[in-house]
């Protein structure tokens, strides 16, 4: 099992539990974490499960594809740390992630 | 009251268009209901807010394979919606696109109004309600008063160039809506600033060079940054700031044109006085009729025990639909279930026998 902390705007803290091979989207939404929406369900068709990855875990998780780069015109307050959590394939490697959700979805 | 005095009463003038259903939404449950009602002679309208059918299929998912439509392996959505088209076209429904089905009022007759933003009005006996996700709008920026500018200056489309005239613009996106506008505006503009969060554009290329070459001319400003507020007075906009590599900047703007895509809202759906549960329509098992008679909900806007927003599932629900549909625009007549493989008359109706 990998952990995973997702911090909230307000600084909030949750760590999950994920069995590797999901995406970070859907180990979000398997653990009920607030404030990823995923309207379209992981298809990197909305931009709606925009995260931000914490410094030091950047080079783990990569770059988006040109595919999310499209779809993150799409999010709002993009910054240098921005994903789709769809598009993160959680590895044994991604182990201890943090990401920080935004204070909105578009 | 007799019907066409009503007719006349509804329109205030043109006549509405009578017909036997009207099918909201044209993804690809609207689609196949066209399909079930016209082997049951049933004739429809299809209404839908996007400028081409194929719903979210076309819209969202075009180039992507659908891996669970029966009978099909891998199909893509856009391939989906041409294949419905193709399959439909024996009972020549008419396509209203472009337009949002607002208005949903029952007649003294029993009979349904509908009308769309456009003005079009419909008088017709049976109502499907394929909503999908619901109507596609706009997305709204999550700028902090925007929506006092929205409609005066904030706008998601342009409809009187006329009026961008001696204006400054701020056009904010990277496709080809935000470069199409920038493009075809900036004849027009007292001054026009294009403004994407990086300096790749997903726009057709002709596009991206014309206008790369405005800003090597000095005719447009192009940055690179996203907008951080907006500063106005009742509904005029005055002002953007905008931030960028090296800070933030504050530009002085009458109109912002934002192009971030489009995003699903229940919309006038909320309106018709239907029962409602979570933005879906709770429907019966057996018709998938909604709480009013005559009004059928399939696809994903609909609700019941077990439901699963799946195409398949619609296209399930559209058959039953039909059948109860039948009782509504033929009643007292009796319906033969037949098969299209074996009846010579579904197959004159589809026009390949």
């Amino acid at each position: 099992m990998l952990k995973i902390t997702f911090i909230q705007p307000d600084g909030s803290e949750q760590v999950v539990e994920t069995e590797p091979g999901v995406t970070l989207m859907e180990s979000a939404k398997l653990n009920n974490v607030p404030g990823i929406d995923a309207e379209c369900g992981g298809a990197c068709a909305c931009a709606t499960c925009h995260v931000y990855v914490e410094d030091g875990w950047r080079d783990k998780t990569g770059k988006p594809s040109q595919m999310e780069e499209d779809m993150l015109d799409f999010a709002f307050d993009v910054r240098d740390s921005s994903r789709l959590s769809c598009q993160i394939k959680l590895t044994p490697e991604l182990d201890g992630l943090v990401v920080r959700v935004p204070a909105k979805q578009f | 009251m007799s019907s066409s005095a009503i007719s006349e009463a509804v329109s205030g003038g043109a006549s509405p268009i009578e017909t036997d259903a009207v099918i909201i939404g044209a993804g690809p449950v609207g689609l196949f209901a066209v399909f079930e009602l016209g082997l049951v002679d049933i004739k429809s309208h299809v209404v839908d807010i996007l400028d081409k059918p194929g719903g979210q299929c076309a819209e969202l998912y075009p180039e992507k394979p659908i891996y669970d439509i029966p009978g099909l392996p891998i199909v893509t959505g856009q391939e989906l919606t041409e294949r419905l088209m193709q399959q439909i076209a024996p009972f020549g429904a008419q396509f209203h696109l472009g337009e949002r089905l607002d208005v949903l009022q029952r007649l003294a007759d029993g009979r349904f109004r509908l009308k769309t933003d456009a003005g079009t009005e419909f008088l017709c006996k049976v109502v499907v309600i394929a909503a999908g996700g619901g109507s596609f709008t706009p997305k709204r920026p999550p700028l902090a008063g925007i929506e006092a500018y929205e409609g005066s200056s904030v706008l998601y489309s342009v409809r009187r160039m006329e009026a961008m005239k001696d204006k400054s613009i701020l056009i904010v996106g990277g496709g080809d809506s935000a470069l199409d506008w920038t493009l075809s505006l900036q004849p027009l503009a007292k001054r026009l600033t294009l403004l994407h969060r990086r300096d790749e554009f997903r726009a057709a290329p002709h596009s991206v060079e014309k206008m790369r070459k405005l800003v090597a001319d000095g005719k447009i400003d192009l940055l690179i940054g996203q907008v951080g507020a907006l500063h106005g007075s009742g509904d005029q906009l005055q002002a953007a700031t905008i931030k960028t590599k090296d800070g933030e900047e504050r530009r002085d703007v009458d109109v912002m044109l934002p192009f971030f895509g489009l995003t699903m809202k229940l919309g006038p759906v909320a309106d018709w006085g239907l029962s409602l549960h979570e933005n879906l329509i709770p429907v019966d098992t057996e018709k998938f009729e909604t709480s009013e008679k005559g009004i059928f909900a399939v696809g994903d806007i609909n609700s019941y025990p077990g439901k699963l927003k799946l195409i398949l599932s619609g296209f399930h629900e559209a058959a039953l639909m039909a059948q109860q549909a039948y009782k509504y625009i033929y009643p007292g007549k009796k319906l033969l279930f037949q098969y299209t493989t074996s009846s010579s008359s579904l197959q004159k109706k589809l026009g390949v026998s």
